[in-house]
């Protein structure tokens, strides 16, 4: 290849991204697009794509880089969600001692999806510490809990009650297993920026063939923070009844220092979009009242502080929300993306249109078990249904499942060519 | 006494239910009578989740009501519990082999004993063999298979399978839940039906073993 054939690929290559992210953006802000745009997205998928096994998918840096762009330049999609940063964490975990995921190898088989581990890993009676200072609280009790590294801290003091001299006798705290289970942070650390600089380089390389990220920073609900990886399900819905003033405080303790992570997180990076997923404020989980007081509040102000630094919040309402749809309109228009996992999209259509860019929503079940005229089928109802005017991207429930079927996944990203073009 | 047990539970005003079983054992009254008052409660509790007023939160503070009351109760009885009421039929329950998700399945546990099924648990990453051994051993009506995950669509079909393989399907009732699982599941699963939460596990246990 001469130098201007190659000029003219980059010129291709940088009209092609600019196509991609401005039809992603018109969906966002509700306006039409030049045709339904959809994202890549999967925890595992590209690991039965290329016949490698799981626990590959989740150690192997540079083979799901591969394999991801062998598929995004098969599928062509708007936008990527790498899944590197959700699932290349094999190495580091396992120099960490990392307690609350069991993985391929590590509690599960070898072609299993890894899963987190629902169980108290804060008392009851410590959301008073909690709320008190919670860097503390994570830093001596939290931590230790979830990671072996971590563990020689629980006998580290409160520092900031240590001034003068007894500021110098702080430093005996600091003992040999201090040192060594920093020394372990610093490995796992290692190993973690080169899982992390896996992720930049695929960004920029992706970005190279003219495909914009479809998602970089993710965070929880404030509810979800304590639900899913302190008090355990159990625990907060307990919480919910016995302990809803200290429940509530945490969560307004949290709720900026989560925003904060979010934004420095989100930094200067060109991916605006913030993956927000939902786990315990969907249907049945809680009533309407207790998902208007517990979950809703907190998330909104997530939401809105997102939305206030300039980025998008993608927010993932697992299983149904029917209930929430009106609840959850109260955001500003034409800023963010509601991607539904159950919820009837033409529901949601009806309610939401006028706030918010939809996403979703092709059974896994159909991916996994239909036929591609299945899914042709039911794409091209949402295509024309919830798609005619824009406000929409199209993906599966939860993107493409780990098993689903090679050719399903074709026919749904066949679909916007066929149907919304 | 035990009129006020019953509205307490049945209202999540735990406190105060506990306070009434402690004052009623302590004046002597039947041990014996504040379960039969518990299972009254429960009665309650299933019927507004039914309807749609209660959510899992009162039904994981109602279980653990229970189970403190239990704690306070039961070693004063003599002679144990009187058998179980539990009389509707046997479920055998688990979450399917690869998956390690039990809340969803716990829920349908609860549920179903709140209303009289006597259910087998047989825990969560249930191997194949474990299904087919079970069944062939006790009998169950009615099995029920749990998955989380999109990988337990598989391993769903998997047991079903060898259940037929083991000429063991025809005498039994199988619903499957949790998670994604659909219409479209159920089909490709073989398996009888697919419920959406607990209430439907109930339902369809009424439905097939009503006598």
């Amino acid at each position: 290849m001469d130098e201007a054939t190659i000029s003219k690929d980059a010129e291709d290559m940088a009209r092609d991204f600019d196509e991609r992210q401005k039809r992603i953006d018109d969906a966002i802000a509700l306006r039409r697009p030049d045709r339904v745009p959809i994202i890549y997205y999967t925890m595992f998928w590209h690991a039965s794509y290329a016949g490698i096994t799981f626990k590959e998918a989740m150690y192997n840096y540079a083979k799901v880089s591969e394999v991801t762009k062998k598929i995004v330049l098969e599928l062509k999609p708007d936008a990527v969600a790498a899944p590197h940063r959700a699932t290349l964490l094999g190495p580091t975990m396992e120099l960490m001692g990392y307690q609350q995921l069991r993985w391929p190898g590590h509690g599960v088989g070898e072609n299993y999806s890894y899963q987190y581990i629902d169980r108290e890993y804060m008392k009851p009676e410590e959301y008073d510490d909690y709320i008190e200072d919670p860097g503390w609280f994570y830093l001596t009790r939290y931590l230790p809990r979830v990671a072996e590294a971590f563990a020689p801290m629980a006998g580290l003091p409160q520092p900031a009650s240590m001034q003068h001299t007894r500021l110098v006798y702080l430093t005996r705290f600091f003992t040999d297993e201090v040192a060594a289970g920093f020394a372990q942070l610093a490995k796992a650390g290692r190993e973690a920026q080169v899982a992390f600089d896996s992720a930049s380089e695929f960004q920029v390389e992706m970005a190279g063939l003219g495909f914009p990220m479809g998602q970089m920073a993710t965070g929880p609900a404030p509810y979800d923070y304590f639900a899913d990886n302190m008090r355990g399900s159990k625990g907060i819905m307990l919480d919910l009844f016995r302990r809803k003033d200290k429940l509530l405080a945490a969560m307004d303790r949290a709720t900026p220092i989560i925003l904060k992570g979010l934004l420095e997180m989100a930094g200067q990076n060109p991916c605006k979009i913030v993956f927000l997923p939902m786990h315990w404020g969907l249907d049945g989980f809680m009533s309407p009242d207790q998902f208007k007081t517990f979950f809703w509040p907190h998330l909104r102000k997530v939401i809105v502080g997102l939305i206030e630094a300039g980025l998008v919040p993608l927010v993932l309402w697992e299983g149904d929300c029917t209930s929430r749809l009106e609840t959850i309109a109260d955001i500003p228009a034409g800023k963010a993306i509601y991607w539904f996992e159950r919820t009837d999209l033409f529901r949601a259509k009806a309610v939401l249109g006028d706030v918010v860019c939809l996403r979703g929503n092709v059974p896994a079940s159909m991916l996994n078990t239909g036929t591609p005229q299945d899914v042709r089928e039911y794409c091209k109802k949402l295509i024309e249904g919830v798609g005619r005017d824009g406000g929409f991207i199209l993906d599966g429930g939860i993107g493409i499942p780990d098993e689903a079927r090679l050719e399903n996944v074709r026919a749904m990203f066949q679909s916007v060519r066929d149907f919304s073009a | 006494m035990l009129e006020e047990l019953v509205r307490t539970i049945a209202d999540m005003e735990e406190e105060l239910a506990l306070q009434v079983v402690r004052e009623f054992v302590s004046g002597g009254g039947d041990p014996q009578q504040v379960l039969d008052a518990c299972r009254e409660a429960m009665d309650l509790v299933g019927k507004r989740f039914e309807d749609g007023e209660y959510f899992l939160p009162e039904l994981m503070l109602a279980g653990d009501l229970l189970e403190q009351i239990s704690a306070i109760v039961k070693p004063l009885l003599v002679g144990g519990p009187q058998a179980s009421a539990n009389t509707a039929g046997t479920v055998l329950i688990g979450t399917v082999h690869g998956d390690l998700h039990d809340i969803g399945k716990n829920i349908v546990v609860f549920m179903l004993e709140v209303n009289g099924y006597n259910v087998i648990d047989l825990g969560i990453d249930v191997p194949v063999e474990d299904f087919v051994d079970k069944v062939r051993e006790l009998k169950p009506p009615v099995l029920a298979l749990s998955g989380f995950l999109t990988l337990a669509f598989d391993s769903m079909k998997e047991t079903i399978d060898a259940l037929s393989d083991a000429g063991l399907r025809d005498s039994l009732k199988i619903m499957i839940g949790g998670g994604q699982v659909d219409e479209a599941v159920r089909s490709y699963t073989n398996a009888d039906a697919f419920g959406l939460n607990a209430m439907d596990a109930v339902s369809l246990c009424r439905q097939w073993l009503a006598a």
